[in-house]
């Protein structure tokens, strides 16, 4: 009896040793909850741009929380949210409480990111957006503070200033047209996929453009998953535009890109094509995508700052490839959550609000700067500007996507210029060289 | 004049894709009373097989082409045999089996090739201009496969030992085996002929389109309406239908550009228009016969 109960006691103590060695081991790790489309480049982008900065950050020890250092632990949730919005919150569900992840980084699709915040919020997680662009996500925090401040944006700035950037990219092209071509009156065609975030981006450039010296020569709205865009291109030439103004988020990016290099349309293409932002729109234009403009956070050579060039050329060494901006994931925990959690010295999701939404850092795109609204309420919302975040404008020029935006750039007439190292000159499609100096 | 010439030719090029996918997915219903709903699915196999031959091993398109056929052909026997054939009496089970047959061939494809969008290059690259409307080479090519499939069908049918048992098959399955023919194996020649010519589609499309795991879809409803339209299993229903569909869509794109987004919609409610006035299709001959 005696012998049993000596067996129990150690036992017992056995097994309080090992479970409290469990406790002190798993203590010492930072869960980081990835969350994005994993089949697809945005997914892929916010995993990959996450390793980096958990290798990074593991490499030196950890991050420093008061007097230990923790290593950080990253857990994939695949969202699935381009096809099923739900799927996207169960996955944001199982992250937190089933995986018991302490911060999370990313979302894109902002349908689905709307509907993941709610989940975050209401269990009180950080969740720093890395790919959608619209306002609400960060509206949403200084309506109600209490409950969606553990929301922040890490990438891209919001639709607004989306737009606003485009517009400064137009002026350039059509300064570029003028010059060149001796075009008088420059007319824009403008083509925007059939989607919520795009629906007010056709009364704001049907009312800007004019007051920019250029003439509307039409709007089209294909389905964002169309496949076949030759009707509209024959429609658009026949309206005699010089300047393809596009908002496509979606895959029909490629093919207007596609059938419109290989139609030789007699126009440049120049706003928004997400897929024209990435590496693989070579191939999946099969090379006709040549000249096509876009606005984008990072390129081959373009140096905002001096965190680009290590990130960037890091990212294309690990992954072979440029990285897209919902690789932004890295920058989040780099330079976003590790040293404010350092500074915080624990985990506490308030504690690490109040200090992120006051702290303004570098990032390899700029500088993070979070914005107020009109009444000093907090938004989390990136400021966007010269000295902040401003983005770049990249075209495909002989099978090299380079940034071609700013050059010698002025927001306003008072505002210092803004050229990034790496710009080169905008390039228009020859065979329209070719037709307007006839 | 050129708003005219604009809309005739976008009409017959996308009429032109839609007869293609169309024919063989009326073909299986019209002798075996499979609704194939996995046609479109095959129709993305052969592109990806394309895909692979031409942009992994590096090989010329028409190998590709070959090899797209002949594996989406072995590929959809197989299925017949496995899935279908045996709940083939039922029709509601064979609808699901092969909306399921389909969500797996999604699923297949999006873990082997992601989602990442991805094309394959033209057989006959460049364009030329018709009227002033720029036309891809590839699409005369499609417009081509659609009438040559057509009359090719039309002489198997017409002329062929074969074609008079698929035919018997499609008027009565009990009769035609009474009269020694072996019904499930015309049932199943069929259905390699029908994927057959979803992987030819898929072969003379995939230039002309983007490849990724859900690109089955939109074709799928597209192809659905114009059998419908057509008269279920009726092939000469379905090549006039997929041309009227074709035709509304280039209108609503070339009178409405604000409302091109709108183009399948319009097609499909010219569908149902017709359906309230001809409930059985423009040439749905085996609903009148099951009268």
């Amino acid at each position: 009896m005696n012998k049993l109960n000596k067996r129990i006691f150690l036992l017992a103590m056995v097994s309080l040793f090992a479970l409290s060695f469990c406790t002190l081991v798993f203590a010492q790790e930072i869960k980081i909850g990835v969350i994005g489309p994993m089949k697809f480049v945005q997914g892929i982008g916010h995993w990959n741009g996450a390793v980096m900065a958990a290798e990074q950050i593991n490499d030196k020890g950890g991050i420093q929380v008061g007097a230990a250092k923790m290593k950080i632990k990253l857990v994939q949730a695949d969202s699935n949210e381009f096809l099923n919005v739900t799927d996207a919150t169960n996955a944001m569900e199982r992250l937190i409480t089933n995986d018991k992840v302490d911060l999370i980084v990313g979302g894109f699709r902002t349908e689905a990111v709307l509907a993941m915040q709610d989940i975050a919020m209401e269990k009180k997680k950080i969740f720093i957006g890395c790919g959608a662009a619209h306002p609400e996500l960060c509206l949403r925090v200084a309506k109600n503070y209490n409950t969606y401040k553990y929301f922040f944006r890490g990438t891209p700035f919001n639709s607004t200033y989306l737009v606003k950037s485009t517009f400064f990219h137009l002026g350039a092209v059509a300064a570029v047209m003028k010059k060149q071509l001796k075009i008088p009156k420059i007319k824009v065609a403008i083509v925007a996929e059939k989607a919520v975030w795009a629906d007010p981006l056709i009364p704001a450039a049907n009312e800007t453009l004019p007051k920019m010296g250029m003439e509307v020569a039409g709007v089209w709205r294909p389905s964002p998953v169309a496949t076949d865009v030759t009707a509209e291109l024959s429609a658009i030439q026949r309206s005699g535009a010089h300047i393809i103004f596009t908002f496509f988020s979606s895959s029909v990016g490629i093919p207007f890109a596609r059938q419109a290099g290989e139609l030789k349309i007699p126009a440049i293409q120049i706003g928004i094509n997400v897929e024209a932002q990435k590496e693989g729109f070579w191939q999946a234009t099969q090379g006709k995508g040549d000249y096509v403009m876009s606005s984008n956070t990072y390129s081959r050579g373009v140096v905002y700052n001096e965190l680009t060039m290590p990130f960037v050329n890091g990212y294309i060494a690990k992954f072979g490839e440029v990285p897209t901006y919902t690789a932004d994931t890295y920058a989040a925990i780099v330079y976003g959550l590790a040293p404010s959690i350092t500074q915080a010295g624990t985990l506490d999701a308030d504690k690490l609000v109040s200090i992120l939404e006051e702290r303004v850092y570098d990032v390899p795109s700029g500088t993070v700067k979070y914005m107020k609204d009109a009444e000093g309420k907090h938004l989390h919302d990136l400021t966007f500007g010269p000295g902040n975040i401003t983005g770049i404008s990249t075209q495909w020029q002989n099978g090299k996507l380079v940034g071609v935006w700013p050059n010698k750039w002025k927001m306003t007439p008072e505002s210092p210029e803004v050229t990034h190292k790496g710009i080169v000159p905008i390039m228009l499609p020859p065979w329209m060289t070719k037709m307007y100096k006839k | 004049m050129n708003l005219v010439i604009d809309i005739v030719i976008s009409g017959l090029i996308s009429g032109s894709v839609y007869a293609l996918l169309a024919i063989g997915f009326s073909l299986i219903f019209g002798v075996a009373r499979i609704v194939n709903i996995a046609h479109t699915a095959f129709y993305m196999v052969a592109s990806y097989c394309i895909y692979v031959v031409t942009q992994k091993m590096g090989l010329n398109p028409l190998w590709g082409m070959v090899a797209a056929i002949v594996l989406v052909t072995m590929l959809g026997m197989i299925s017949y045999k496995i899935f279908i054939n045996p709940i083939r009496e039922h029709e509601g089970a064979v609808l699901i089996a092969t909306i399921a047959l389909a969500i797996i061939i999604q699923e297949i494809m999006s873990n082997i090739f992601t989602g990442t969008y991805l094309s394959v290059p033209a057989l006959i690259e460049g364009y030329f201009t018709i009227l002033g409307v720029k036309v891809f080479f590839q699409q005369l090519l499609t417009f081509c496969a659609a009438l040559f499939i057509m009359a090719a069908l039309w002489v198997l049918l017409r002329r062929t030992k074969l074609g008079l048992a698929i035919r018997s098959t499609a008027q009565d399955r009990e009769v035609a085996n009474l009269m020694g023919i072996n019904e499930a194996r015309v049932a199943m020649i069929t259905m390699g002929l029908s994927v057959g010519l979803a992987g030819l589609t898929g072969a003379v499309v995939v230039p002309l389109t983007i490849l990724e795991p859900n690109m089955w879809l939109s074709p799928l409803i597209m192809m659905m309406a114009v059998v419908v339209l057509g008269g279920l299993g009726s092939l000469k229903g379905s090549f006039l239908g997929a041309y009227i569909l074709g035709f509304a869509e280039a209108l609503v794109v070339f009178l409405a550009p604000m409302g091109a987004y709108l183009k399948g919609s319009v097609a499909l409610s010219i569908m149902i228009l017709v359906l309230l006035i001809r409930p059985e299709g423009l040439f749905g001959v085996y609903f009148e016969e099951e009268r």
